[in-house]
């Protein structure tokens, strides 16, 4: 009775109606301090307000009419596109490496290459500062490129091997037997399957980098700062509204950019 | 099939050795499979069968020897120039492809013009049943049903032959035994070589013009179903192909007889000119069409006999019992080292 198993199976994994208001509540107090900013960021008064007395667009108009500000976002954008990037290319072929060889000390490069992961951020960026001062990387987009890319390959590689799980390495064979090249194999069968996981490893990496603040921090000087420090700075020395605005404006981002995986991936689902 | 210059497959003394292993997986094997034949290499895992396939192919490079298909060398090409189809045993199907799609791969490597490539497609699907399933994805079909696909997509291009690797290995007994019906029906209509690996000698048995049974990285015997069961050249064969009863009347060698060619009788009854052996009955089987009874011999060897639906025996285990049988059904074979029955049941 294969149905009603099935059926039996699903009614478990139903939830009931304790535990439903229980993730609600669970997922409202993990949520709402996040989106408490946004009406604030739309505030009228000249600190924070929660709710506001009125409602206007002028800390927008601050973010926005501010060259600080925009070159802050603008080194932030720089740096996760570029940071992702570099992840991507090194995270896709750290899992294939992982995935496919059998060699000894696989598992160690495999901790070496997740530890940013785990790592404090703080050791991290103490050592980032200690050697790259050394390189004289320190307040160079290239030294924020690098030192975020280190963070994004975590994401990638765990990413990618989720899509490789499933994968078949006979594909290949049968792709070369089927009078495939290697390239054309590469372009037809293994791009197509592991693109929604380098995908969302892509976006995992720029995300990561973007809302990054403590190495950002180690390795900033006046001249390049990325968008996380100068709020960091402003709500330090300023205490302004307009830190409520560029908070907003991240959550949001954020918030699309890591949902595009997941719709890429229903998508698929729906295709097969 | 109208090229005139068709050969078939040759191989001549290939070897595959892999470093710090000490026995070669594939031990100076040389072959000839005439175009058109059906020819299975049957042996246990890890005997150099699947190896061997895999050079044919071309996924696993030779140390030594040579391939050459139609008279063309091929050991030095690279798989996807070989124009030969392969079908893998977990189907290897691509996942984001629609069957149509799968099946449609290896012609549009090969540049065909879109219509052509449209109605070879759906030759080839009706060929295997699944017509109506063009648009379907792979995970949506069973297993048997991506089989077939597989064998669709590796024969629509008319490859030089087709290259099965455990192609059942996966399916149920009731899938196995229809896909089998299926594979020869298609070797019929296609007339393609046909090269077939398995561990399932009675696979082998049913489907194969000639057989190639592979030991230890080397050939055992190469012949037709029939040579292999009624004629063995060694212990293996004659052990790993059907059952049998070895006896080991001579030093040196063991005289093998298959268990219909075998008959029992208790007491004086055996037919005059009939070797005779003694054995203890150890289990009567009922199996509806035959009963099979299994027998101890003088020196523990286990063997068995056939006897035919409706043949009224009195034999029960525990009881003594004469076998006899013509010197014309029996084979002789060099006796090997001992170990080949456990390693055969292993």
């Amino acid at each position: 009775m294969a149905d009603s198993v099935t059926r039996v199976a699903r009614k478990e994994r139903t939830l009931g109606p304790v535990l439903r208001i229980w993730v609600v509540l669970v997922g409202f107090v993990l949520v709402a301090p996040t989106l408490v900013v946004i009406p604030m960021s739309f505030g009228a008064g000249s600190t924070f307000q929660f709710p506001p007395g009125g409602w206007s667009l002028r800390w927008y108009g601050e973010f926005f009419g501010s060259k600080q500000w925009l070159a802050s976002l603008a080194n932030s954008v720089q740096v996760g596109l570029l940071a992702a990037a570099l992840a991507t290319v090194l995270g896709v072929a750290a899992a294939f490496g992982l995935d496919r060889a059998r060699f000894r000390g696989r598992g160690a490069v495999r901790q070496l290459l997740m530890a940013p992961m785990i790592l404090p951020g703080i050791v991290v960026a103490v050592a980032v500062y200690g050697v790259f001062l050394r390189w004289q990387l320190n307040g160079t987009m290239l030294g924020f490129v690098l030192a975020h890319t280190v963070l994004g390959v975590p994401f990638v590689i765990t990413s990618v091997q989720t899509s490789l799980a499933g994968y078949d390495p006979a594909m290949e064979r049968a792709a070369a037997s089927l009078g495939a090249s290697r390239l054309t194999t590469l372009r037809k069968v293994v791009l197509p399957l592991i693109a929604p996981g380098v995908t969302s490893g892509f976006v995992f990496a720029f995300a990561t980098s973007f809302d990054e603040v403590v190495i950002a921090l180690f390795l900033q000087t006046p001249d390049l700062k990325t968008l996380p420090v100068k709020m960091y700075e402003s709500i330090v020395l300023e205490i302004d509204p307009t830190i409520a605005a560029a908070s907003s404006l991240i959550v949001v981002c954020t918030t699309i950019l890591l949902l595009v995986p997941q719709i890429l991936r229903r998508r698929s689902d729906h295709d097969r | 099939m109208t090229d005139d210059h068709r050969s078939g497959i040759t191989t001549a003394h290939v070897t595959k050795e892999y470093p710090g292993i000490g026995r070669p997986a594939v031990d100076d094997v040389s072959l000839d499979i005439a175009d058109g034949e059906f020819m299975t290499f049957l042996g246990p895992s890890g005997s150099g069968k699947t190896t061997m396939l895999s050079m044919i192919a071309g996924f696993t490079p030779l140390t030594a020897g040579s391939i050459t298909v139609d008279g063309q060398e091929i050991s030095g090409l690279k798989p996807h120039r070989r124009d030969l189809g392969v079908v893998f045993q977990q189907y290897a199907l691509f996942p984001h492809m629609t069957v149509a799609r799968n099946v449609a791969f290896g012609l549009a490597r090969r540049g065909r013009p879109r219509a052509e490539i449209e109605r070879r497609v759906a030759d080839a699907l009706e060929m295997v049943g699944l017509a109506a399933l063009g648009d379907r994805f792979p995970r949506q079909l069973s297993g048997g049903q991506q089989q077939r696909v597989a064998l669709a997509r590796a024969v629509v291009y008319e490859p030089r032959a087709l290259l099965m690797d455990e192609p059942l290995g996966a399916l149920d007994k009731k899938l196995r035994d229809q896909l089998q019906r299926e594979i020869a029906r298609m070797h019929r209509q296609l007339g393609m070589t046909f090269l077939f690996v398995t561990h399932d000698q009675q696979e082998a048995l049913t489907l194969s013009d000639r057989i190639t049974v592979f030991n230890d990285g080397r050939v055992e015997q190469v012949g037709t179903p029939e040579d292999l069961y009624e004629r063995p050249r060694t212990l293996f064969v004659a052990q790993f192909v059907g059952e049998s009863n070895a006896l080991r009347l001579n030093p040196g060698e063991v005289t093998i007889v298959r268990p219909e060619r075998v008959t029992l009788h208790s007491g004086t009854g055996a037919p005059a000119g009939h070797q005779r052996a003694s054995a203890v009955v150890t289990d009567v089987v009922y199996v509806g069409d035959h009963s099979r009874v299994w027998l101890r011999y003088g020196d523990g060897t286990r063997g068995c006999a056939v006897l035919p639906a409706g043949a009224v025996h009195e034999h029960r285990p525990g009881a003594d019992v004469v076998v006899a049988w013509h010197p014309e059904h029996q084979a002789v074979v060099p006796d090997s080292e001992p170990d080949v029955a456990e390693r055969v049941a292993s």
